[in-house]
């Protein structure tokens, strides 16, 4: 279970560019994930719930847009969708597919940042009014 | 009311510090005429023994040494000292998978410039270390005939990302039944194309083509250097 490590590794990620942005405040954190990236969503969300505690991204949620493995096919001369991760071949004609494409993502996609006051989730440290 | 968000794109690589790293790594040892070679397998698959083997037969003639990953003990260390060669222990504590920094902090003081081959054998898991780029050449996963023929199946992941599949203990494939033809294709499944070699450390069988196959690849990744 390394899934505790990555989390961390987001959170510095999304501070660094959250930082970057002037500070933003953030609402959620959305992550591009790859069967082939080594990392199980359901892991990382648990071990992401752990991580964030006592951080200004407390209130903030994940959200993890799961990336199918697409690879060229050689036989169809064009980017297919693969069978399985068990079975990397086209899901349309059957011939083996090394060349790929999209499915290692392990990914920080996008920060969901708040506009206006600084009264909500979270982001940087609460502003009083 | 509810706050107005906006979705801002980022598109980073979560891992993008041990990238960063592990590039800079790759670079180094490519100027230092280094070929570096990673190993993986679960626990128990005989990466220690292989290990052992190759740095005893490739010493012979080359400049090796060795980098080794577990969570506790310098044991493997000790066994892998044993062939004459430099070695040096990385102790994960809790950590269970090597990372680009790791390396990078045990490489401290030694003199890599003056090797042809850097071995580094990962933490014994088959599933962590997938996600972490160590700046290697040549990443290996080994499985041994005893561990079973669907073991590619169950972590197709570490396959993918490796570029030769090493099949350990051949000497007891027979005592254990083992079915190759069934664990060919489940390498090829799983990474069509995978180059995949046999090996027996206790036996020797498989290692001179082994050390072979390792001379060529070093060979080929140096070849630009030179010219």
């Amino acid at each position: 279970m390394h899934e505790l490590s990555i989390a961390l590794s987001l959170l510095d990620l999304a501070e660094e560019e959250a930082e970057r942005r002037g500070g933003v405040q953030v609402a959620a954190i959305h992550v591009k994930l790859g069967p082939l990236s080594g990392v199980v969503a359901e892991a990382l969300l648990s071990a992401y719930d752990l991580a964030r505690e006592n951080t200004r991204f407390e209130r903030c949620d994940l959200v993890i847009e799961q990336v199918p493995i697409v690879a060229y096919c050689p036989n169809c001369r064009g980017e297919r969708a693969v069978i399985s991760v068990q079975e990397i071949c086209c899901a349309e004609c059957g011939t083996p597919t090394p060349d790929i494409r999209t499915g290692r993502e392990l990914e920080l996609s996008a920060l969901e940042i708040i506009d206006g006051p600084a009264d909500a989730t979270c982001g940087s440290p609460a502003e009083s009014a | 009311m509810a706050p107005q968000t906006r979705l801002v794109e980022v598109r980073q690589k979560v891992l993008k510090q041990n990238d960063v790293v592990a590039r800079a790594l790759r670079q180094q040892f490519h100027d230092q005429g280094v070929y570096v070679v990673s190993l993986v397998s679960s626990p128990g698959a005989g990466k220690t023994a292989f290990l052992e083997r190759v740095l005893t037969d490739v010493g012979r003639e080359r400049r090796v040494a060795a980098l080794v990953g577990d969570l506790a003990t310098d044991n493997d260390a000790h066994r892998l000292a044993r062939s004459g060669a430099p070695v040096r222990q990385i102790t994960t504590g809790t950590i269970c998978h090597l990372e680009a920094e790791m390396v990078k902090t045990a490489l401290d003081g030694w003199q890599p410039q003056s090797l042809d081959y850097l071995f580094i054998e990962n933490v014994g898991n088959l599933v962590c270390p997938a996600s972490y780029d160590l700046g290697e050449d040549l990443r290996l996963v080994l499985f041994s005939v005893t561990e079973g023929e669907d073991k590619p199946l169950k972590y197709p992941t570490i396959f993918n990302t490796a570029d030769v599949a090493i099949i350990t203990k051949m000497d007891l494939a027979s005592a254990v039944g083992f079915d190759r033809e069934a664990a060919y294709r489940n390498i090829d499944a799983v990474r069509p194309g995978m180059r995949i070699m046999e090996v027996s450390a206790r036996s020797g069988v498989g290692m001179d083509e082994f050390v072979q196959f390792l001379e060529a690849r070093a060979a080929e990744a140096r070849l630009p250097a030179q010219v």
